[in-house]
């Protein structure tokens, strides 16, 4: 049942972008996003910046799972990302899953990565920091 | 400076380049602008729109896109430093997040080359929604040459391969 909790994981950005909840793994969304014009970089290439948008789709889509899973009301605000680009995304579909590194009471530190056909070899990686905010009164 | 454009390397205009730049694929998506730029820097543009929004009710742009500005802005700057137009690619790029954005604001990203060498490019520069000494995200990158540039030595008879 919570395996896939009733959570908005898809921000309008990654909605407007073509991301999607591809499945869930462990009660953690893996995203994907199609090649499409609008994440088409360099000719072939996918642009670095689609690709740092689906990477933090999927590490507010596994904080916010885990908060719900925990009970937590809570607000997010991004305090930093750092993004490695580690390869060169090709014309084909790319996936990201995220892994909570640590969850405190006020932060959290999240490191993701995104793949295409092979998950062991990631186009790229990023970690965040993510401020954990009272829901509004 | 070891870099320095050949004399025969194009000269390289950003307020020219960047609209044919940002015509299409995912900048033309975006709709970024070109703004302004000066000897190793360029502003650019991201016009807030509705369905380019961090979260569902609030009316701020997503980080998202703003790492996609940045990541342009940063290409820009080094083209405008070096003054040719070549291959480059991101190998990393760090945004801290100062302050949220005003709702229903453009954010601007200024980037500037700061330091070249013959394989990396180190980049700084901010987001900011009007105010460039007020800004919403500080960012700091490392592009390279995808391709190698290959310097010929004619005095010393070296092979230019």
């Amino acid at each position: 049942m919570s395996d896939t909790p009733d959570i908005r994981v898809l921000t309008p950005y990654a909605r407007s972008l073509g991301i999607s909840v591809d499945r869930w793994e462990d009660r953690v969304p893996v995203v994907r996003v199609a090649f499409s014009e609008a994440v088409l970089g360099r000719p072939g290439a996918l642009h670095g910046g689609a690709i740092s948008g689906l990477l933090e789709t999927a590490g507010y889509g596994a904080l916010r799972a885990r908060l719900a899973q925990d009970g937590r009301e809570a607000g997010m605000k991004p305090i930093n990302i750092t993004v490695q680009f580690l390869r060169s995304g090709k014309e084909k579909p790319s996936f990201a899953s995220a892994r909570i590194v640590k969850l405190g009471r006020r932060t959290a530190n999240i490191s993701v990565e995104a793949w295409q056909d092979d998950r062991t070899k990631p186009i790229a990686s990023a970690v965040m920091n993510v401020m954990i905010t009272e829901p509004a009164a | 400076m070891s870099d320095d454009p050949a004399p025969s390397d194009p000269v390289f205009d950003p307020a020219k380049a960047a609209p044919f730049l940002m015509a299409r694929a995912h900048n033309g998506w975006l709709g970024l602008r070109y703004n302004a730029h000066g000897e190793d820097w360029v502003e650019l543009e991201l016009p807030w729109r509705a369905d380019l929004l961090g979260e569902d009710g609030r009316e701020v742009l997503a980080s998202g896109p703003i790492v996609s500005l940045m990541d342009m802005a940063s290409g820009l700057s080094i083209w405008t430093r070096m003054n040719t137009f070549r291959a480059i690619a991101t190998l990393d790029l760090r945004v801290d997040y100062t302050r949220p954005a005003r709702e229903r604001m453009s954010v601007f990203g200024r980037a500037q080359c700061y330091r070249s060498t013959r394989s990396a490019f180190f980049v700084r520069g901010v987001a900011h929604d009007g105010d460039p000494d007020d800004p919403v995200a500080h960012i700091q990158g490392v592009f390279m040459n995808i391709v190698a540039r290959t310097v010929a030595l004619p005095a010393e008879g070296a092979a230019n391969v």
